[in-house]
């Protein structure tokens, strides 16, 4: 890193988007490896079965620390190159070749991909390397590992991807990883559905891609990177712009659960925790900001669809976190403070250049702090037979000691308190949302206060998920069978990846924002922010942002530490009773979307029984009608054989001779 | 006395002809003079390196027509021009796979053909024959025979040699399709059906030639060309004449309404011989109905148009529908090739460069995946008895339902299948596909669209079916998986089969197996590495010609010119 710092403290500034260069050689063609690498695990864990049942685990965990690794060697490279040379194509030859559309399947490596592509492989292999206890008594760990490395492999091909094409194909793979994967436990039938459930939701958002991609190809005749945001400037009106850009913003809002898509992921959590801290918390949900991110020419061309992005954000921003403060069940809290989190992702996005790299920025420090605190869920669940209701924790700090250190680091880091990562990150998009636009003051205000506000909840309802869980009085249930409960810290294998996660919670926000190298590192792709100045001085938007926090932990250490948390949930107010159900948000889908769907559905059916089906099975009928009359004229014997050639012949002679008088 | 002049007959060109002929003779001779011991070992080398000489002859040839565009031989009876070759190498190729198939005898010892055909279906003498292992030869030397009429059929320059070459190619197929070893009363039903409305085509041709000769004074087909285009008051003459012709060759092809002896011939021909019969003989024929349909009766295109535009359509809608209701894996496949013939025609009709390339490609990928599709259902035999290795291994298992779940038993036999029958439905990547593309695209390209639209909506129905069996093979519990006796096993091939086969209802009682039907089973018998090469080369030319069409088509393309 201190390397990184140098370099980019050499650079010439201001390279936006510099032309990509194509390597045919060198040590940055092993990049191929690192989706090839958990992709071949996958296989052989797929397909050889249970004789893979004794080690899969292991070559699991191998294949993704072996991308890491790849990983790594590949940022160490990039580091020795200078910054205007950091955008780097790795060809793979040609994909698609169809007459006029010709597009060659190759990797982008630029600082934006790799910052994924090392989140998604360390993050990655820690959880890994915790299911490997997390899931020891699962009879089909070998197709869970298998599934993690599918997921592994599409993540990254996504994250890789040199046209939105083959990110497509990224897209869909993480889809199909994150359905199997809710649903691996799917002989309960609420998994399955929760599974399908995810799995519509996304469809709705890939729906969006497709035509994101059907625009790109009528305006600029190609969906690799290269060629559509080249061509964002100037090459399409404005309209064109916009309209990509609500299309991937919908995408975006499918696969990071952003409003009103966000259904999906609250039920998602039925997958196994490792899957929620990996899929649903660290990687997968954060594509749609990589997305918009990716295509940052193309919104910075589009004011309209930022403006709409910033509202999406900050919408879903106010909703998670409302929807946060409700929930008893620590999986769906910590699901709903995801949305919450990546809400900001997705309203610094639509900031512009002032706020991509922030966008980016929370992401990281949110994929450690986030993932550490899943994994601590699990750690707990763990211990306590799989209970997931927080009024039935309580004083679990003194029987889990490193789970609830760990926990500790993420939580404060989430609530944004100094100097732990989520300070930075956060502090920074919070600055950037109050960041006067021109000719549109109110928005400054407006969505400057949303993310302050959000800050305040935010730190209520993670004090409380803390306290209920950590603090208090122990209101312990009995296990199922009866015996009583027996908290225990989980073993080695599931506490170290929430160690090492914890230090990034600590450390990672401060390391990355000193003498903002996380900004300068991502400069060759997002250019250089300007610094302009936000409405308040930064010191008191600090100063405000932080007592909201206080505020928001002591309400919470008042009610749910210091005194005494209900067993039974009470009543509550009409709001408690909303955020509950999530604000009404599957009442409305289904009055929105399911109601007329199946009305549709069942005029369809009627139609294609009365109609369609009447004509098929006509056609059909009289089909078979038909064969069974050819068939009865072969009745085998040689004479009507002969007849009906006879017959044949003379018709045909017939119509000859008829056509040519 | 007039001067005897003496042709110069250019040997040469006729090498591919003379080679298989030759090797056919010297077939007879080793039948008679070489000790059985190894006379098997002779026939199946001789007819191998007849057939492998064949082509390696066509190859020689190759450049020279390439340059010249053909040599007239004998007279103007034969034309050896680039077509020719094209169709002399692929029926040479063909009928070298189809002879691995015939020539193997698999792990039970047998090959597919009566230990002696003589010997009255049933009787004790038979039942002798079977018992002291007796194996007929005769069927290399038959074998050769029609191939050579084969080659020489879309050769011919002239009407009777058109007519000769025909009974050369089919005297020998009425006889190997009498001489299955299983069910020989439906083997000779078929055969005799066969030869009967084969005589009758044949007599129907001969007709059409004693008109055209009539009407032009000649049997040179460029001669009789140049007669179409001299207007005369003899039209009606020259019209019932070519109808006839094609008619006689519309028989041979399949097609409808002289398609009937198809199914039933199919059914009962012994299954390697079917696949010969399918493949070689379809070539044949449609080589030599192009090369008359182009060459003799171009000036008639316009009121002949009529006739092939009918029966293109009547055999692609008859040939798909009838293939709907079937049960029996032979005649499915029957049917699918008058389905494939009526494709052809489409090719035909096109009457332009883009249709002769299509059809002799489609010919060439058509042979090729039902030479490998009729060998598969050759190994695909029934077992008496359960599962029981020792249990006598019976005929073909050839009722549809027999072959639920011989994905899972046996994978790669059943991929292999799946992709014949994904070739059959045009699915792309399948050599089917690109064979259908071509000649639906030149039959747009010559105005025939309509025609190019029922071949599509044909080929989409029919895909139901292919698909019918790979879901049967590979989504279906194999039928008594527990060794149960099954009514489907114990219906198979006597009750619909036979019923089909109308007059063979008597085959019923005199097949002594079928007593033994209640425990039959479904199994797949090893060879002797013969069949197993052949079906594997089906199986690459069709991927390969699938994947990569283009470098077989420029080559056909390159010497796609009649001769006049």
């Amino acid at each position: 890193m201190h390397t990184l710092t140098t370099l980019v403290a050499s650079l010439p500034s201001d390279s936006f988007n510099p032309a990509s260069e194509t390597v045919r050689a060198g040590v940055l063609l092993v990049a191929p490896l690192l989706v090839g690498l958990p992709l071949l695990s996958a296989a052989v864990l797929l397909l050889s079965g249970r004789r893979s049942d004794r080690w899969g685990h292991w070559l699991g965990v191998l294949a993704s620390a072996a991308s890491f690794v790849v990983a790594a060697i590949v940022f160490v490279t990039m580091l020795q190159r200078s910054a205007d040379s950091r955008v780097i194509d790795v060809s793979l030859g040609t994909w698609i070749d169809a007459g006029a559309f010709q597009l060659d399947a190759g990797m982008r490596l630029d600082p934006l991909s790799l910052t994924f592509v090392l989140l998604v492989t360390f993050v990655g292999t820690l959880i890994h390397i915790y299911a490997v206890a997390y899931m020891d008594h699962d009879v089909d760990r070998r197709r869970f590992f298998a599934y993690l490395n599918l997921f592994v492999a599409a993540m990254l091909i996504l994250v890789l991807a040199d046209s939105y094409l083959l990110l497509f194909v990224g897209w869909e793979g993480v889809g199909l990883a994150s359905y199997l994967l809710i649903g691996f436990w799917n002989y309960n039938t609420e998994y399955a559905v929760a599974a399908k459930k995810a799995f519509v939701a996304n469809r709705i958002g890939d729906l969006g891609l497709i035509i994101a991609l059907g625009i790109m190809f009528a305006t600029f005749g190609a969906v690799d990177f290269g060629t559509v945001l080249s061509g964002a400037d100037g090459g399409a009106s404005e309209g064109t712009l916009t309209a990509i850009g609500l299309m991937l913003l919908l995408a975006a809002c499918g696969k990071s659960a952003q409003f009103p898509l966000q259904s999906w992921l609250g039920d998602a959590m039925a997958g196994p925790t490792p899957v929620s801290a990996l899929i649903h918390a660290a990687t997968m949900v954060t594509a749609g900001v990589y997305l918009i991110v990716r295509s940052a020419p193309l919104f910075d061309a589009a004011p309209t669809a930022q403006l709409v992005v910033v509202i999406v954000g900050a919408i879903t921003l106010l909703f998670g976190a409302i929807v946060g403060c409700a929930k008893d069940d620590i999986k769906k809290a910590l699901a709903a403070s995801t949305m919450s989190q990546i809400g900001y992702m997705i309203l610094a996005a639509g900031l512009g250049p002032v706020g991509y790299a922030f966008a980016i920025f929370h992401l990281i420090t949110h994929g450690f702090f986030k993932a550490g605190m899943f994994l601590g869920a699990g750690s707990v669940m763990h211990g306590m037979d799989d209970q997931v209701n927080m009024r039935r924790f309580g004083g679990l700090a003194r029987y889990m000691t490193i789970t609830w250190l760990t926990f500790m680091a993420g939580w404060l880091a989430i609530i944004g308190v100094p100097p732990f990562s989520g300070f930075f990150s956060k502090d920074k998009i919070i600055e950037a949302a109050f960041v006067p636009v021109d000719g549109a003051p109110w928005r400054a205000w407006v969505f400057g206060s949303i993310t302050m506000l959000a800050a305040g909840i935010t730190a209520f309802y993670m004090s409380r998920l803390f306290f209920m869980t950590f603090e208090g009085e122990r209101r312990w249930s009995t296990k199922r069978d009866g015996s009583a409960q027996h908290p225990h810290e989980s073993p080695k294998l599931m506490t170290w990846p929430m160690i090492v996660l914890a230090v990034g919670s600590v450390g990672l926000g401060f390391f990355l924002n000193s003498g903002g190298r996380f900004v300068e590192w991502l400069a060759p792709v997002l250019g250089h922010p300007e610094h302009e100045e936000p409405v308040l001085p930064i010191w008191v938007l600090t100063v405000l942002t932080l007592a909201l926090v206080v505020v928001g932990v002591v309400i919470a250490w008042r009610r749910y530490a210091v005194s005494q948390v209900p067993v039974v949930p009470p009543v509550g107010t009409a709001l408690t009773r909303a955020a509950r159900v999530d604000l009404y948000q599957d009442s409305v889908n289904d009055i929105v979307l399911v109601e007329p769907g199946q009305a549709l559905t069942r005029s369809l059916v009627y139609v294609d029984r009365t109609a369609i089906d009447g004509t098929v099975t006509g056609v059909g009928l009289s089909t078979v009608l038909l064969g069974g009359w050819v068939r009865r004229l072969q009745t085998g014997y040689v004479r009507s054989y002969a007849a009906s050639m006879l017959l044949g012949l003379v018709v045909l002679v017939v119509i000859v001779l008829l056509v040519q008088s | 006395m007039t001067d005897f002049v003496a042709p110069a007959v250019d040997w040469a060109a006729l090498s591919p002809v003379i080679i298989v002929l030759l090797a056919a003779v010297v077939g007879v001779l080793v039948e008679a003079f070489v000790p059985a011991r190894v006379r098997r070992t002779v026939q199946l080398s001789l007819a191998v390196a007849a057939l492998a000489g064949a082509v390696i002859a066509v190859a020689a040839l190759w450049s020279g027509v390439e340059e010249t565009g053909g040599t007239v031989v004998l007279g103007g009876s034969l034309l050896v021009d680039g077509p020719t070759l094209v169709l002399q190498a692929t029926i040479a190729l063909l009928a070298l796979v189809s002879l691995l198939i015939i020539a193997d005898r698999t792990d039970t010892g047998e090959d597919a053909f009566a230990p002696n055909a003589a010997a009255v279906p049933g009787s004790d003498y038979e039942e002798l024959a079977r018992r002291k292992g007796v194996q007929q030869t005769e069927i290399y030397p038959l074998v050769l025979f029609a191939t050579g009429g084969m080659l020489i059929f879309p050769a011919t320059g002239d009407l009777l040699t058109l007519f000769v070459a025909l009974e050369v190619l089919s005297l020998p197929l009425y006889l190997l399709t009498g001489m299955a070893r299983r069910r020989r009363l439906l083997s000779q039903e078929a055969s005799m059906k066969y030869f009967l409305l084969g005589a009758f085509s044949s007599a129907l041709l001969l007709f059409g030639i004693a008109l055209v000769y009539g009407y032009s004074g000649s049997l040179r087909y460029s001669e009789i060309a140049e007669a179409t285009q001299i207007p005369s008051g003899l039209d009606s003459l020259l019209l019932v004449g070519a109808v006839l012709i094609l008619s006689g060759l519309l028989f041979k092809v399949g097609a409808v309404p002289f398609h009937t002896w198809t199914p039933d011939v199919y059914q009962g021909a012994p299954t390697p011989i079917t696949g010969f019969m399918a493949a070689c003989t379809k070539a044949a024929a449609f080589g030599a109905l192009l090369r008359i349909v182009y060459t003799m009766l171009p000036g008639l295109a316009w009121d002949l148009g009529v006739l092939l535009w009918t029966v293109a359509i009547l055999t692609m809608v008859v040939g798909t529908v009838a293939a709907l209701v079937q049960t029996d894996m032979k005649r499915v496949l029957g049917y699918s090739s008058i389905a494939h013939a009526g494709f052809i025609l489409t090719g035909i009709i096109a009457l332009n460069e883009a249709g002769i390339v299509a059809v002799l490609f489609y010919l060439l990928v058509y042979g090729a995946a039902t030479v490998g599709a009729f060998g598969i259902v050759w190994l695909v035999r029934e077992r008496a008895g359960g599962h029981d290795e020792s249990s006598p291994i019976l005929g073909e298992a050839t009722h549809l339902s027999q072959w639920a779940g011989l994905g899972k038993t046996h994978p790669l036999l059943a991929l292999t299948f799946g992709l014949f029958l994904l070739s059959f439905a045009g699915i792309p990547l399948t050599a089917g596909f690109a064979g259908k593309f071509s000649v639906f695209s030149a039959a747009v390209e010559g105005g025939a669209w309509p025609l190019a639209l029922i071949g599509v909506l044909a080929s989409s129905v029919a895909v139901f079916f292919y698909v019918r069996i790979i879901v049967l093979m590979f989504f279906t519990e194999p039928a008594g998986a527990e060794g149960e006796p099954t009514e489907a096993a114990a219906l198979a091939p006597s009750a619909e089969g036979f019923a089909l086969a109308g007059d063979a209802a008597v085959a019923v009682q005199a097949e002594p197996v079928v007593q033994a039907r209640s425990t039959v089973t479904t199994t797949v018998i090893g060879t002797e590495g013969f069949a197993v090469v052949a079906i594997a080369a089906c199986a690459l030319v069709t991927i390969v010609l699938g994947v990569f069409p283009s470098p077989v088509l420029d080559l056909i393309a390159s010497v796609a010119t009649f001769l006049p």
